[in-house]
C-alpha cells in the first residue's frame, strides 16, 4: 500500500515538474527601440532585453497547470475571471477539447487566467510593446515593419479559418527564434487595455486619433502596417475577461538586474 | 417495496441534485418584499408584496442577506487579493471594504486635463449624497509617483481628507488587473501623463459593480441615486 502511495506520487511530482523543465524553452530577446504602429513618428518606445517563451502555451501544458491549480478548472472558475467561454471545448474539467491536440495553442482562455499560469511557474505575460517589436521580425530581419511581402503574409494568416487548430511550431521561426508569432493564434498581452480606442457608443476616453481607421489613420506611422491596425482594434475591443477562440498567449520574464 | 423506498429516496435526493444545480443558474430565485413587510416571508415568483404593493425582489439582489459574513460572491471585486497602500499608510486588502458602498475612480495627481474634473465629480457626488457610509476611492494609475504621502497631500488640497475618502497605491500589475476589473483603460504617454478612460463605478456592499457613469462633464444624477438607493437599503436593515 504505502508503495502504492509512493507511485502515485512520485508520478504526481513528476507531472508538476513537466512545468518547470519547461522553463529553458525560451529564448532572449536582445533591447531595443522602435516605433510602434501606433505612436506619431518621433515616439519610438524602448524594450529592454527579456525572455520569452518560443511557444504559444499549449493545451497539454494548460492542463498540467489546471491540474494544480484547481481554482481554474472550468468548473471552478469565478465569473470575475472568465466568461462563459472559459474552455468552452473542454468536456469537464481535466479533459480538454477532444478536437484539439495536446500540442495546439490553448484558447478559450482570459487575461486573468493568462496571467495565473504565467505567474504560477514565475513568469508574466509579455507586455504590448515587447509582444510587437518581437512581432515585427520576419526569419530573417529583427525589423520587417516596412517589408511587405512580410505584412502581407500576415494579413493573409488573419483570413485564414481556424488557425487555432495548429500545432505550436507550425509556422515560421523568426530572427529570434520564436515560432508563431502570426498565424497560429492572437495573443493576450500584460497592458492589452493600455489601447485606447472606444466603441461608438462610449464617450469615456479622449480617443486615441492615431488609432481611428478612418480619418485619423493617416497619422498611423505606416500606413502599410494594415495586420498591426487589426491588432490595435482587437486589443482595443476585449475585457480581461473574456475567452475567445482564436485568443491564446505565451509567458515572458525580465532578466535579473 | 423496500426496494422501491430506496429508489424513491434516491429519485428524491436527484430531484435535489437538479434543483440544487438549478439554484447556481438563477432561475428559481425566491423573491421577497423589498420592505420586508411579512419578516422573512418568502415568494417563488415575481409578485408584489401584499402589505405595502412594492414589487418582490430577488432575494440574491438584497443587501446584506448572505449569511455568511465571510462568502464573497463571485462578482465582487473582494475576489482580488492584490493588497494596496492607502494615504494614511495603512496595508488593506479591498476586501477590507466589505459592507460599505464604494464609489471608486482612477486617477493619478500629477494630471492636469481630466483628473481634476473627475475629481470635481467625485466630491459633487459625495455632497449630494450626503450620508457617513459611503466610501470614495481614488486608485492612482501612477503608483510610482503616487506615494501615500503624495496622496495625502492630494487629499488634503482637495478638502477629501477624511475617513471616507480613500486613496489607494498598488503595484503597477496590480492597478493593471485592477483597471481590467473596471473596464478601464489607461496607457502612459509620457513620462509624466497618462491617457486614461473617465469612469466612476459604483460598486455595492459586497463588491459588486452595480452602475459606471462614463465621460466627463456628465450628469451625476443616475450615480447618486444608485448610490442613495444602495446605500439606504443597509441603512434600513441595520
Amino acid at each position: 500500500m504505502k508503495r502504492i502511495s509512493f507511485i502515485v506520487l512520485s508520478i504526481f511530482f513528476i507531472q508538476t515538474n513537466f512545468l518547470a523543465q519547461d522553463m529553458p524553452a525560451m529564448k532572449r530577446i536582445n533591447g531595443g527601440d522602435f516605433v510602434p504602429l501606433y505612436g506619431s513618428n518621433e515616439a519610438r518606445v524602448s524594450v529592454e532585453t527579456f525572455l520569452l517563451d518560443i511557444y504559444p502555451v499549449t493545451n497539454e501544458q494548460y492542463l498540467s497547470f489546471l491540474k494544480t491549480n484547481p481554482k481554474w478548472q472550468k468548473s471552478k472558475v469565478i465569473s470575475l475571471f472568465a466568461d462563459k467561454n472559459y474552455l468552452s471545448k473542454w468536456e469537464n474539467d481535466l479533459s480538454p477539447n477532444k478536437e484539439a491536440l495536446p500540442n495546439s495553442p490553448i484558447t478559450n482562455i482570459s487575461w486573468y487566467a493568462a496571467k495565473a499560469y504565467c505567474d504560477c511557474i514565475g513568469k508574466r505575460l509579455p507586455t504590448m510593446d515587447e509582444w510587437e517589436y518581437v512581432a515585427m521580425a520576419s526569419e530573417t530581419k529583427r525589423n520587417a515593419q516596412r517589408d511587405s511581402l512580410f505584412n502581407q503574409r500576415i494579413i493573409e494568416s488573419y483570413e485564414t479559418p481556424q488557425t487555432y487548430k495548429k500545432e505550436v511550431g507550425s509556422t515560421y521561426k523568426n530572427y529570434w527564434g520564436i515560432y508563431d508569432m502570426h498565424g497560429l493564434v492572437w495573443e493576450w498581452t500584460s497592458d492589452f487595455n493600455s489601447v485606447l480606442i472606444s466603441g461608438e457608443s462610449r464617450k469615456d476616453v479622449d480617443t486615441d486619433k492615431s488609432l481611428f481607421c478612418a480619418g485619423g489613420s493617416v497619422n498611423a506611422t505606416d500606413l502599410m502596417d494594415y495586420a498591426a491596425f487589426m491588432r490595435y482594434a482587437f486589443r482595443g475591443s476585449i475585457k480581461a475577461n473574456y475567452c475567445i477562440q482564436s485568443l491564446g498567449f505565451r509567458c515572458a520574464k525580465s532578466l535579473k538586474k | 417495496m423496500r426496494r422501491n423506498k430506496l429508489s424513491f429516496f434516491l429519485f428524491l435526493s436527484f430531484l435535489f441534485f437538479i434543483a440544487s444545480c438549478h439554484q447556481e443558474t438563477h432561475d428559481t430565485l425566491p423573491y421577497q418584499c423589498p420592505m420586508k413587510c411579512e419578516g422573512e416571508k418568502i415568494y417563488s415568483e415575481k409578485g408584489t408584496c401584499p402589505v405595502c404593493n412594492m414589487d418582490t425582489q430577488p432575494i440574491e439582489e438584497k443587501i446584506l442577506q448572505s449569511e455568511n459574513e465571510d462568502e464573497i460572491l463571485e462578482t465582487s471585486i473582494f475576489n482580488l487579493t492584490s493588497k494596496w497602500n492607502t494615504q494614511n499608510k495603512e496595508t488593506i486588502e479591498l476586501k477590507d471594504l466589505k459592507g460599505d458602498v464604494l464609489v471608486i475612480v482612477m486617477i493619478y495627481t500629477s494630471c492636469k486635463a481630466a483628473c481634476p474634473r473627475l475629481v470635481a465629480d467625485m466630491r459633487n457626488i459625495y455632497a449630494s449624497v450626503n450620508d457617513k457610509t459611503t466610501k470614495y476611492i481614488l486608485v492612482s494609475i501612477d503608483p510610482e509617483t503616487d506615494t501615500p504621502e503624495r496622496l495625502k497631500e492630494f487629499a488634503i488640497e482637495n478638502q477629501m481628507d477624511n475617513n471616507q475618502w480613500v486613496f489607494l497605491q498598488g503595484t503597477v500589475e496590480d492597478v493593471r488587473e485592477f483597471s481590467n476589473v473596471l473596464a478601464v483603460k489607461y496607457k502612459r504617454i509620457s513620462p509624466l501623463d497618462f491617457s486614461h478612460s473617465n469612469i466612476i463605478s459604483v460598486f455595492d456592499q459586497q463588491g459588486v459593480l452595480v452602475h459606471q457613469q462614463e465621460g466627463l462633464g456628465v450628469d451625476n444624477e443616475e450615480t447618486i441615486a444608485e448610490i442613495m438607493a444602495l446605500s439606504k437599503a443597509v441603512q434600513e436593515v441595520n
